[in-house]
């Protein structure tokens, strides 16, 4: 187990090198970003230069990137066109983030296994129905309008909560955000749980259990629910990533600026410091969250085992 | 039971840190309205650039040099007339050679006095191209900024100063202009143009988080990208003092939310209504909706760079294009009339006497849609069959009207495909495609003033090789009747002449005037006084609060 | 199959422990059907047939198949002829009536533009289910082949394909939009279906990867390697079956978001190109409008709901036809 977690934990350098590779060429390849500087009005190439050359934009693109992943190690991560650092940036936006995921995500876990528990065992029943309705309107509305038609309904109309949360980000004002930013993924999470239920109520060992006599809630939590997690926590993995760097709609709903609203702004205005930067923390998320599932796994499944 | 208490210990640690991160944040107020006596909250935007007077371009960071300083002249918020602020008196006898004299008793709020050194440092810094500010350009006219900036990539300053400036004493200075510009002090009153203090230069760094003005308000903190908060000073002796306690300007990322948050009473002040909630706007806020003119234009160009229109019927598709737009209709269903239909290539808030015409553009920017037709076929159809519309479509609501102009041209020529919207992702890549002319069709061009002159409506614009001729549009004559009325004394003389030079535009039409942009804002019932200056930024420090 | 497995369930019940808990009553109608697998009604009694084709045989007789069927069937055929069921052109629009309601001829009434919203429902489905369809199918094949590949072979196949997923992880999809889809010149969906399964796949690979892990412990699975079976019929023939579930849910599920997926990249301006009409062009751009007129987006997002039902539906159907606990 050790070993294959350092195994895993050493598999982070290429990917690290690679995704942070791609993200600047991809970066790079969106274009020069200091026409948009001047507005409406054509730069004048002196001063464009000189903007070229403190953001050493006027070098080819593999000494830049060298460049950048240098200054990596040194803690400097470059400069935001609007003249703030990008670690100044990462600090005040990763920590509102990682709350609203962790709220959408204690959402997800919460209603979306609850629900997927219940209607996989009242299969077809109204329950059921009413559940697959309101994962249909998830899907089919966008969070665009379910969010402001929550926000507004909620806020302005039985003026309860706030529309948007303020710079501090208590955890109360992130609950509508959070509930909001987790409607689709818990449509995902409630059908993935519901099948694996149905699936495994009828699988030998909790026959086994009905048989022995075993109260209806220990079956349910200790056995079905237990081997029928496997789908859904893979998933919740891989949503966390989805869910930091792509809450952009939920946070300009909610006027919250995270990771979303700053990797959103970099790549609007073509700032490879401030988009490889946010992208390279969130991979490094990402791998960490990857290797928890594989690690969950084990513990969810004993029969699986890491060498 | 081995797995599931080490599952059950995860659920756990999901808690704790759920309840760990809790305790991170919060604690503090949540901001939003009310508080401290006589505070307005104000919606606000990240400024794009650091907040130097000279390198902020957009009216984002404009707001608060607004408030945070003033300059030689101010442009008066309801006649848009430039008054001497600062200045005691700007005089000149040859258009060329302007004599300042400064008003004594002016302070910076750190206690620095505001000489001339504060305006000759601050514009010499603005104008070196080693600082690379982004409104360099402004100081062109002056003598000497070719050495100071040279226009060519690469090149080096020759100079560190502009040689036009020549200190007379602290409270007088002179400047030599490059050539007559007869109207110059009335640019004066853009922001590039305010004074800097000491401070500025010494502690570049402090200054940038904090900034210090000469203004009616002060920084009193300042969270980059989330809030400003401006108080009123105390200290200040100019004639325009705030009537309110002060500014809390706060970032949104979407001006939904802020609209939603002034119904919700957590703001005072949103100066920019979404255009997706303009239909609601009068029901929601009655007479707190503010709908009022500003000095923007826009427009659609054409790639006069390009062959295809270029050619000798080229004009006369672009007129007829510009007739098969029904600008009424549009504006008044996807704009809901907080824009006015075009007439001619400058703005209302110019006034009659400072060149705006009504109707100067004449029946080519009249919905006329056989007529369009007639013209367009006449002129051998389209180039290539179908002309594009190409604009970004991050900034605005620039798909909405897009759409509406090319469903306009295809309903006036009969033909559902001959106007096509061409979105392009970013701004960035818009404007880069644009300037290194990559347009094949129309393209949507905008154009928000600087000053309030007829001149910053054309010479920029339309000028031979000026810095947004995007069109690349040049002719001999337009050029020589600008030429000529930036060189007439005379006010009345010069804006006839300009508007002379319109009527050359008419002719060629390389843009066609589309709609001019009102400023919108709404505001709680909690302020009062509130209106928009021509630049569609609202007049702060008249703002009271009951 | 919920209805008739509902129906056998109130019919067995009471036999059940625990007072017609849900548990003990699904238990007690497998034990029903139980390990003599009896005879089926119509079932060749012959030789026995695989698993594929036993599913086949089942789905054929299941309702929820066949009402799923026609809905995907009717969804085909007004995207081959949307001229069958409307009539009007959508590209026609005059904004003199934008966004008025209902009226007679114009049963949706009409958008911000002033186009008919009924007929552009009607044109919207052939780029929205082309877009859902494959873009769906092609990232289920390639994240469940990849994936299923990485669980079943684990050790460097598994390093090497997860980590690969990784960095495809890694793209913002935004980011990706803009620097993939701003060169496309052509309106056509493929090239955004392109996109949506390159940077799709990710996904599906770790659910299906993660479904092999757990499918490959089973002792049948053991056995058919002991027996000496190769990869391919272990793959295909005891684990893929076993495997699936996890993946078909969430691809029904992602169908409909890679249709709403589309609307976001056209709002991004790298989407589908004008003019061509599609849901997710339409109900971005109701969106905004939704305080003033609901309808505008009512309709879209109504025909994108019944896209995704049916085939939910659908993955419901085949998913109990290939459990053969249900059998």
């Amino acid at each position: 187990m050790g070993r294959y977690v350092i195994r895993r934990l050493l598999q982070m350098i290429p990917v690290f090198i690679g995704a942070t590779f791609l993200i600047f060429v991809m970066v790079y390849a969106l274009g020069d970003p200091v026409a948009a500087f001047f507005g409406d009005r054509a730069p004048d190439p002196a001063t464009a230069a000189q903007i070229r050359h403190q953001y050493g934009l006027d070098k080819p693109l593999w000494h830049q990137y060298l460049d950048y992943m240098g200054n990596i190690f040194t803690g400097d991560f470059g400069t935001a066109f609007n003249g703030q650092p990008v670690t100044e940036l990462m600090k005040s936006a990763f920590p509102v983030t990682l709350r609203l995921t962790l709220v959408a995500i204690f959402f997800e876990i919460v209603i979306g296994i609850t629900f997927g528990v219940i209607t996989g065992m009242r299969r077809g029943r109204p329950i059921d129905t009413s559940v697959l309705l309101m994962t249909l309107v998830v899907i089919s509305i966008p969070v665009f309008v379910l969010g402001y038609v929550l926000q507004y309904v909620i806020a302005v109309q039985w003026g309860i909560g706030e529309p948007s949360v303020s710079p501090e980000a208590p955890l109360n004002e992130l609950i509508l955000p959070g509930i909001v930013l987790a409607l689709v993924s818990l449509a995902y999470v409630t059908r993935l749980t519901r099948t694996s239920i149905a699936e495994n109520t009828r699988a030998d060992y909790v026959r086994t259990a009905v048989a022995k006599g075993l109260p209806r809630r220990r079956v349910i939590l200790r056995h079905l629910l237990r081997n029928s997690l496997i789908p859904v926590i893979t998933f919740i993995g891989t949503d966390i990533g989805g869910l930091m760097g792509g809450a952009i709609v939920t946070e300009r709903i909610f006027n919250i600026q995270g990771v979303g609203y700053q990797l959103y702004q970099g790549i609007l205005r073509h700032n490879s410091a401030t988009v490889v930067g946010f992208v390279t923390i969130l991979v490094i998320v990402f791998l960490l969250a990857n290797l928890l599932v594989d690690l969950l796994y084990a513990v969810l499944d004993p029969r699986i085992r890491y060498a | 039971m081995r797995g599931s208490t080490r599952l059950k210990w995860a659920v756990c640690a999901t808690a704790v840190a759920l309840a760990a991160t809790a305790c991170g944040g919060g604690g503090s107020d949540s901001g939003g309205g009310g508080g401290a006596s006589g505070i307005v909250s104000a919606s606000w935007g990240d400024p794009q650039s650091p907040l130097e007077p000279a390198n902020t371009n957009e009216v984002q960071g404009g707001k608060v040099l607004d408030m945070l300083f003033r300059g030689l002249k101010k442009y008066n918020p309801k006649t848009g007339k430039a008054e001497n602020m600062v200045a005691a008196s700007i005089t000149t006898t040859d258009s060329q050679n302007f004599a300042i004299k400064l008003n004594p008793g002016w302070t910076f709020s750190d206690g620095d006095p505001v000489t001339s050194d504060s305006f000759i440092n601050a514009w010499n810094y603005g104008a070196l191209l080693k600082n690379a500010q982004k409104n360099a350009s402004f100081f062109r006219f002056i003598d000497g900024y070719d050495a100071v900036h040279p226009e060519k990539e690469g090149a080096a300053s020759t100079a560190q100063t502009l040689g036009g400036l020549k200190k007379v004493d602290d409270l007088n200075f002179t400047v030599k202009l490059g050539a007559k510009f007869s109207t110059w002090p009335d640019t004066l009153g853009y922001s590039a143009y305010d004074p800097l203090p000491k401070s500025f230069f010494s502690d570049h760094a402090a200054w940038l988080s904090k900034p210090i003005g000469n203004g009616p308000y002060t920084v009193d903190s300042y969270t980059k990208g989330q809030t400003m908060k401006m108080r009123k000073w105390a200290g200040y002796k100019g004639p325009d003092a705030a009537q309110n306690g002060g500014i809390d300007l706060r970032v949104y990322t979407d001006n939904n939310t802020a609209y939603t948050d002034l119904q919700a009473g957590n703001i005072d002040l949103v100066d920019d209504i979404p255009a997706s909630q303009l239909k609601n706007a009068k029901s929601d806020l009655g007479d707190r909706f503010i709908n009022q003119p500003a000095g923007i234009i826009q427009t659609v160009s054409f790639p006069l760079y390009d062959a295809k229109w270029s050619g000798p019927n080229a004009a006369k598709i672009r007129q007829g294009l510009s007739m098969a737009i029904n600008r009424a209709q549009i504006t008044e269903q996807i704009f809901q009339k907080t824009r006015e239909p075009a007439s001619d290539w400058t703005s209302p808030v110019l006034g009659e006497a400072g060149g705006f015409k009504a109707g100067l553009c004449g029946d080519a920017c009249t919905f006329n849609p056989t007529e369009a037709k007639k013209l367009i076929t006449e002129a051998g159809g389209l180039p290539g069959g179908q002309v594009t519309l190409t604009s970004n479509v991050d900034t605005g609501s620039h798909k909405d009207w897009s759409d509406a102009v090319c469903n306009s041209i295809n309903n006036a020529l009969g033909n559902d495909k001959a106007c096509v919207f061409n979105p392009i992702g970013t701004f960035a890549d818009f404007r880069s495609k644009v300037t290194s002319k990559q347009m094949t069709g129309m393209f949507r061009t905008g154009w928000q003033m600087d000053y309030p002159l007829i001149q910053n409506f054309l010479q920029p614009i339309y000028y031979t090789n000026a810095s947004s001729n995007d069109s690349h549009y040049t002719n001999a004559n337009f050029d020589k009747l600008i030429n000529e009325a930036n060189a007439e004394p005379d006010t009345a003389k010069a804006v006839a002449l300009f508007q002379d030079s319109e009527k050359q535009l008419a002719i060629d039409m390389p843009a066609i005037p589309l709609w001019y942009q009102n400023g919108t804002g709404g505001y709680s019932t909690k302020i009062s006084n509130v209106t928009l200056n021509q630049f569609s930024v609202p007049v702060y420090n008249e703002i009271k609060v009951s | 199959m919920p209805e008739e497995y509902d129906r056998s369930n109130e019919s067995v019940a009471p036999t059940g422990m625990g007072g017609g808990m849900d548990l003990a009553a699904s238990e007690a109608q497998t034990l029903d059907h139980g390990p003599g697998h009896g005879p089926q009604p119509g079932g060749p009694t012959g030789k026995p047939r695989s698993l594929w084709s036993d599913a086949w045989h089942d789905l054929r007789r299941n309702p929820i198949f066949i009402i799923s069927a026609l809905l995907i069937l009717f969804l085909i055929v007004i995207s081959l002829w949307p001229s069958l069921i409307a009539s009007g052109n959508p590209l026609q629009c005059d904004l003199s009536k934008s966004q008025q309601g209902s009226q007679p001829g114009h049963p949706f009434g009409y958008d911000n533009q002033g186009c008919d919203v009924y007929t552009r429902t009607v044109y919207g489905a052939r780029a929205s289910v082309t877009v859902g369809v494959c873009a769906t199918a092609g990232v289920a094949l390639l994240g469940g082949i990849l994936g299923g590949l990485a669980g079943y072979f684990g050790g460097a196949w598994d390093a090497v394909l997860s980590r690969i997923s990784d960095i495809f992880f890694a793209i913002p999809i935004i980011l990706g939009g803009l620097v993939f889809l701003s060169v496309v010149t052509n309106s056509t969906v493929w090239p955004v279906i392109g996109f949506m399964v390159l940077l799709g796949w990710p996904q599906i690979a770790r659910i299906a990867r993660g479904s092999v892990i757990t499918a490959k412990q089973n002792d049948y699975v053991q056995a058919a390697k002991a027996l000496g079976a190769n990869h391919t019929r272990i793959l295909l023939r005891h684990i893929a079956p076993n495997a699936v579930a996890p993946v078909i849910v969430v691809a029904t599920i992602a169908l409909g978001t890679y249709i709403a997926l589309e609307a976001t990249l056209s709002w991004l301006g790298v989407g589908l190109k004008p003019p061509t009409v599609s849901w997710g062009i339409d109900i971005s751009a109701a969106s905004t409008q939704i305080r003033n007129a609901p309808h505008m987006l009512l309709w879209p997002a109504g025909a994108l709901s019944i896209t995704v039902l049916a085939f939910i539906m659908l993955g419901d159907a085949v998913r109990d036809a290939l459990d053969p606990k249900l059998r």
